[in-house]
């Protein structure tokens, strides 16, 4: 057993605490703004104590921002729709795709694999701006800019290549004698792929999904450019308040609270796959 | 259920088109018996691993043939070959206890629940493996997860059983037991198996025959104490045998039917008329150089041969390693008894004509035993 003494604890206890505040204190402030008032939010010094109000949510859920200069209409709860519908298509297409080409590159060495492979990881090099414009001219002239399918497929770039990348790697942890076990009691090669290798990858497989979402959740470029209003996500839609009357901070802060809520619920839930696989132990033979 | 097996000039070739092609495995051919259990024994890289592989169905045959029966497998999926393997490194499930990785192998069989926990239990009791049946690989011991790999492939029923190493890793008295117990098992069932190991004990002790493996080429195929009587040539010679065969480059020379071995100009081993047969003489008449071989328990240390000098001795509980300089070098005899000389000491060498192993500069068997010294016929020597 490791023995740590008290002196040693108590410094661990500090140290971890001073991360956690530094991490976590923008968050809990946009928690503690998203229930303020824009006038609460941008009085000097700021508070902690204040009345809070449901008005921002309120708004951002009915739609309807009262400004000084009138009443703005919000299309905030149709951008999160559209950011869960296209982070879970591209997620999902990205592991039917990804997940067979992981094993491929992991186990069969043919012809050009490695290059494939890392053309593949490459399209994470090149910055985004580079592909938009070409792509926004192709979009627009085969009728895929401003579509689910259009930016399901751009989203690929962000996805794909980094769910082929760490599934990879567990792949290649797992001993081919393994699957060989099961193909030689009677069982065919796809067979022992679903039923013995993608299972025992499950660990990187959970742990490749949740961050291919987080990055196409927080996706920003390609949808701002290849998407109108009743297709953008939150990341392109939170710019609607800035308004003309004024940034709406209140708003912005109760949008992040809602917007982060789908990637924690999908962390929390990922988690226990991820624990899962740590303590199954070595997969390697 | 068990069968014959055949492998036909077998050839794992990597890079074929490459112009510098590697020969894992070259034309290897064996027939094995039904029930009947082959060794493949050899160094790593030698190609038996290869060959085992090519059997199961994870390697290519480049080219040849494998027949289990009169059923022609070499390009069979895995699964349709009809053959049960153990792997090396275990391959256990990680998820799966070792009981049910074990009743995991039956799956295709699809057995009842009864009847698949009865010979579950068969063989974990063969192998001693009740206490551990409901834990998981990763929390017992690397023999314990052999035995439940080797469970695995036991289980079931199939015409031929690959046997990778497969008591690599167990605790030395635990595999002398489940060495004599995995023998029973096969044989009580009429099983056909192929072993594969680097360790000749483990060969010798389960196998009815051997195939010596070295550079992807079969050296010889044989069983236990042939190899041993009759090694087909200088590598099989050396390679059986423990300690290894005492080997010297000699220059033979024959006169008025007296044959004389000698190295650097000093005799080592001198045969008198009449003791060497004439065929052997014909044999290795006129030629510049033969290799001998001598086993260390075939060296005799008395009054009479070669002068030696004592170099270390060493009494290891039921015999004496006794590692002498004479004038081929360095001789190891090993004695029976106990053998009182001190290092220093002077004593003589002799192997008598019936144990010598006469190989030519080549190394291809010319000459064993019996044959130098009886008068049996050529034909009998092993090419």
């Amino acid at each position: 057993m490791h023995h740590t003494s008290t002196g040693e604890r108590i410094l661990r206890g500090v140290l971890i605490s001073l991360a956690l505040i530094f991490f976590l204190f923008p968050i809990f402030w946009i928690l503690l703004m998203s229930f303020q008032t824009n006038a609460q939010i941008l009085r000097i010094p700021p508070s902690i104590v204040f009345t809070p109000t449901l008005d921002n949510y309120v708004s951002l859920i009915t739609g309807e921002l009262k400004t000084a200069s009138g009443v703005l209409k919000l299309a905030f709860m149709q951008n999160l729709l559209n950011s869960l519908i296209l982070s879970v298509a591209s997620v999902a297409l990205s592991l039917v795709l990804a997940v067979p080409a992981a094993y491929a590159f992991a186990r069969y060495k043919f012809r050009f694999s490695e290059d494939i492979a890392f053309t593949l990881l490459s399209f994470k090099f090149a910055p985004p701006l580079l592909v938009l414009l070409p792509l926004t001219i192709y979009f627009q002239q085969i009728g895929l800019a401003n579509t689910y399918v259009g930016l399901i497929w751009v989203y690929q770039l962000i996805t794909l290549p980094l769910i082929l990348w760490i599934v990879r790697g567990y792949f290649e942890d797992i001993s081919p004698d393994i699957e060989h076990a099961y193909r030689i009691a009677g069982h065919s090669w796809l067979r022992s792929f679903l039923k013995i290798s993608v299972p025992l990858a499950m660990p990187g497989i959970a742990a490749a999904a949740l961050l291919s979402f987080i990055f196409a959740w927080n996706n920003f470029v390609f949808a701002l450019v290849l998407a109108s209003a009743d297709k953008q996500p939150v990341t392109v839609g939170a710019l609607a308040f800035v308004t003309a009357s004024g940034i709406q901070y209140g708003q912005i802060a109760a949008a992040v609270v809602i917007s982060i809520a789908p990637t924690l619920a999908l962390a929390l839930f990922a988690q226990r796959y991820l624990v899962e696989g740590l303590s199954l132990g070595a997969v390697k033979g | 259920m068990t069968a014959s097996v055949v492998l036909d000039s077998v050839n794992k070739i990597y890079g074929a088109r490459n112009p510098r092609p590697i020969y894992a495995v070259r034309d290897f051919s064996i027939e094995i018996a039904p029930g009947e259990i082959v060794a493949l024994l050899g160094s790593s890289g030698c190609g038996k691993t290869s060959t085992l592989r090519m059997i199961a169905g994870f390697e290519e045959v480049t080219k040849g043939e494998i027949r289990i029966g009169d059923r022609r497998i070499d390009a069979l999926a895995p699964a349709q070959r009809r053959v049960a393997m153990a792997f090396e490194g275990y391959s256990l499930y990680p998820p799966l206890t070792l009981r049910e990785n074990i009743a995991f192998a039956l799956k295709a069989e699809k057995l009842d629940n009864a009847e698949t926990a009865r010979r579950v239990e068969e063989i974990a009791r063969l192998l001693e493996l009740g206490p551990y049946l409901d834990r998981y690989p990763s929390t017992v011991s690397a023999g314990q997860q052999q035995r439940a790999s080797l469970g695995r492939a036991l289980v079931r029923k199939a015409e031929l059983y690959l046997l990778d190493e497969p008591m690599g890793q167990l605790e030395p008295q635990l595999r002398a037991v489940l060495r004599g117990r995995l023998k029973r098992y096969l044989r009580e069932h009429g099983l056909t198996a192929i072993l594969v190991t680097h360790d000749q004990t483990e060969a010798n002790a389960l196998a009815d025959r051997i195939a010596v493996m070295e550079g992807g080429v079969l050296q010889q195929f044989a069983s236990p104490a042939e190899l041993k009587r009759a090694p087909a040539n200088l590598f099989v010679g050396t390679f059986i045998g423990e300690p290894p065969m005492n080997v010297y480059r000699v220059k033979p020379t024959v006169a008025d039917g007296r044959l004389s071995l000698s190295a650097a100009g000093a005799e080592l081993f001198g045969y008198a008329p009449g003791t060497v047969s004439d065929a052997v003489l014909d044999r290795v008449r006129g030629r510049e150089e033969v290799i001998v071989g001598v086993r260390p328990a075939d060296v005799r240390v008395g009054a009479s041969g070669a002068p030696a000098e004592v170099v270390s001795n060493q009494w290891i509980g039921d015999q004496t390693h006794l590692e002498s300089t004479f004038p081929g070098g360095v001789i190891v005899a090993t004695i029976q008894d106990r053998f009182r000389a001190k290092a220093g000491e002077r004593i003589h060498v002799d192997v008598p004509a019936d144990r010598l192993h006469v190989f030519s500069s080549e190394g291809s068997a010319l000459s064993h035993g019996r044959e130098l010294a009886a008068p049996r016929p050529a034909e009998r020597v092993a090419a």
